[in-house]
């Protein structure tokens, strides 16, 4: 079986309101496969239904072969989860957590134990491997959250946001360990708001809305499907309504437009803003963001500001 | 079966490092059933042999069901509930881990009421007798406490509420200051609910070798109890766990 995870119309309800709505998508063994979507979209619904922490409504999903709802703990056995939000425990010791965890996937005390210290070792904590948790920088414990998820050396990973508010160094490392444990050929389902990061990580990306899937596909055909590989921001002297502009999106203080044709597109900014009386005060031609995808395909903060530019040319 | 009690072994482990290996966890199971049986039984000209199995089955229900019905709440609000229903084990195996710790805890604190006993020149008759009720006891009444817990909050003080709501009644209406024979036909009736009733007459009867009911209704109400509890405890927090993610 070339599929780490088979979902099929898989659905879950909270007082009438459906989370996640008849989804279904697949994720390649050995794949880095990036899962966005706004808060509230059902990503968080999504992998517990596939960790099977809670039951789904309707469908079915599988992990690693087994089914999420009749062969749980097989499916749990295979995996390692990095929740949202999730702590380890903080009046333990960094080792006594890692051997918890241990304990539950049922490692014997001499595997653990030196797992447990070559993961430490790898992150960085093993120094502080007697301190409790609760005086670890939040960076450590994110740290061991990792640690603790890779402790049964899982086939297949579920990292719920898990660079989310990091220091640089810290989130730097864990996304290094996510491409060596994909170049190992493990699967990692990535979950994040990190929009840079899922474009610098995911061989795929699913984004989901509402508690529907919108789309799957590579960062790199995402960027085509939203009419344009490169982006034009154009900032005038004062504001201006670009009427002749109708896919204009409007971004901090001025605008952003999609174009395969920087050229012509460049050109008639200078024309418009010639015959209205304006000044350009700065203008940029770049790719545009993953976050620029996600906001055009969810349909998110039209006309919002807020996007930001890390691929000038 | 085995690695499941393996895990649920792991899970107390957990447990008492986390929650009862702490130092006012420890007094408070020792002092507040003292105190409190100090408080009813000063200027009382009752016989020790009649207090000493109050004393034990008080500290015993405290002991016992003291840090169990917290444990989930406090799970929830330090955010280490889902990474722990995350891993390969089922609800069954995460509860009977927290009543393998309560137990224990349970277990070794009566020990000391023993010993008061056996200070103030208190003989302890049955001593096999008593050790068994102590086991089933102290499974029952953990059983009990975990029940507590069931409710989905993070609010330690919810749970709190509703655990001495239901405790402190309990302590009055079993016999552990006034014996069952003088209480009234109703209040009989009401003692005959609580499990505490039967673990306080087992404890009377391996000290001053006398009971209310026949030992074995004794021992079969409060196996009965625990079964009882522990299956409530079960299916009301599988049904929980959601609502508390």
């Amino acid at each position: 079986m070339n599929e780490a995870i088979i979902v099929k119309a898989l659905e879950k309800t909270f007082n009438g309101l459906k989370a996640v709505d008849c989804i279904s998508f697949t994720v390649h063994r050995g794949e880095i496969f990036g899962f966005l979507g706004p808060n509230g979209a059902g990503k968080t619904t999504t992998v517990r239904m596939l960790t099977g922490v809670i039951k789904p409504d309707g469908g079915n999903a599988s992990v690693m072969g087994f089914d999420v709802v009749a062969e749980t703990l097989k499916a749990r056995e295979l995996i390692g989860v990095v929740p949202e939000a999730a702590n380890a425990y903080p009046d333990l010791s960094a080792w006594k957590n890692m051997m918890l965890i241990a304990s539950l996937y049922g490692i014997g005390k001499r595997e653990a134990e030196i797992r447990t210290a070559e993961l430490l070792k790898e992150f960085g904590i093993y120094e502080r491997r007697d301190s409790k948790v609760k005086t670890l920088s939040k960076g450590m414990k994110q740290r061991l959250m990792l640690s603790m998820a890779l402790v049964s050396d899982p086939e297949l990973l579920f990292l719920d946001e898990p660079t989310s508010g990091l220091d640089v160094m810290s989130a730097r490392l864990i996304r290094e360990k996510i491409i060596e444990l994909s170049k190992a050929g493990k699967t990692v389902f990535l979950t994040s708001h990190n929009m840079g990061e899922v474009n610098q990580l995911c061989e795929r990306i699913g984004i989901i809305n509402r508690g529907k899937i919108v789309t799957i596909d590579s960062p790199d055909n995402l960027r085509q499907r939203i009419g344009g590989a490169l982006a034009v921001d154009v900032v005038f002297n004062r504001d201006a309504k670009l009427v002749v502009f109708p896919d204009a999106m409007r971004v901090r203080n001025g605008y952003r437009l999609y174009t395969t044709e920087p050229h012509d597109t460049i050109c008639s900014l200078v024309d418009f803003a010639l015959h209205s009386g304006l000044k350009i005060v700065s203008m940029n031609v770049c790719f545009p963001t993953m976050e620029d995808i996600f906001l055009r395909l969810t349909g998110e903060g039209e006309g919002e500001g807020g996007l930001h530019d890390d691929n000038t040319t | 079966m085995i690695t499941q009690l393996r895990k649920a072994w792991a899970i107390t482990k957990k447990d008492i490092q986390m929650y009862y290996l702490k130092g006012p966890v420890v007094i408070f199971g020792i002092l507040f059933p003292l105190f409190l049986f100090l408080a009813f039984c000063i200027d009382r000209k009752l016989s020790p042999e009649f207090l000493i199995p109050g004393l034990i089955a008080m500290t015993l229900f405290f002991t016992s069901t003291s840090v169990s019905p917290v444990i989930a709440p406090w799970e929830t609000q330090m955010k280490t509930l889902e990474r722990l229903v995350s891993c390969p084990l089922t609800v069954r195996t995460m509860i009977f881990g927290d009543i393998l710790a309560s137990f224990l805890f349970g277990v070794v604190i009566s020990i000391v009421p023993v010993i008061i006993g056996l200070a103030f020149g208190v003989c302890v008759r049955a001593p096999v007798i008593l050790s068994i009720a102590i086991v089933i006891g102290a499974f029952s009444f953990s059983s009990l406490g975990l029940l507590f817990s069931t409710i989905p909050t993070d609010l330690v003080s919810n749970v709190m509420m509703l655990s001495t709501l239901v405790k402190f009644p309990l302590i009055f209406i079993s016999g552990v200051f006034i014996p069952i024979e003088a209480l009234p036909q109703w209040g009989v009736a009401i003692a005959s609910l609580s499990p505490l009733t039967y673990f306080t007459d087992i404890a009377r009867f391996s000290i001053s070798g006398y009971s209310y009911y026949p030992l074995y209704l004794d021992f079969t109400l409060l196996i009965v109890s625990a079964v009882i509890f522990l299956m409530l405890s079960i299916k009301f927090h599988e049904r929980a766990l959601i609502r508390r993610l």
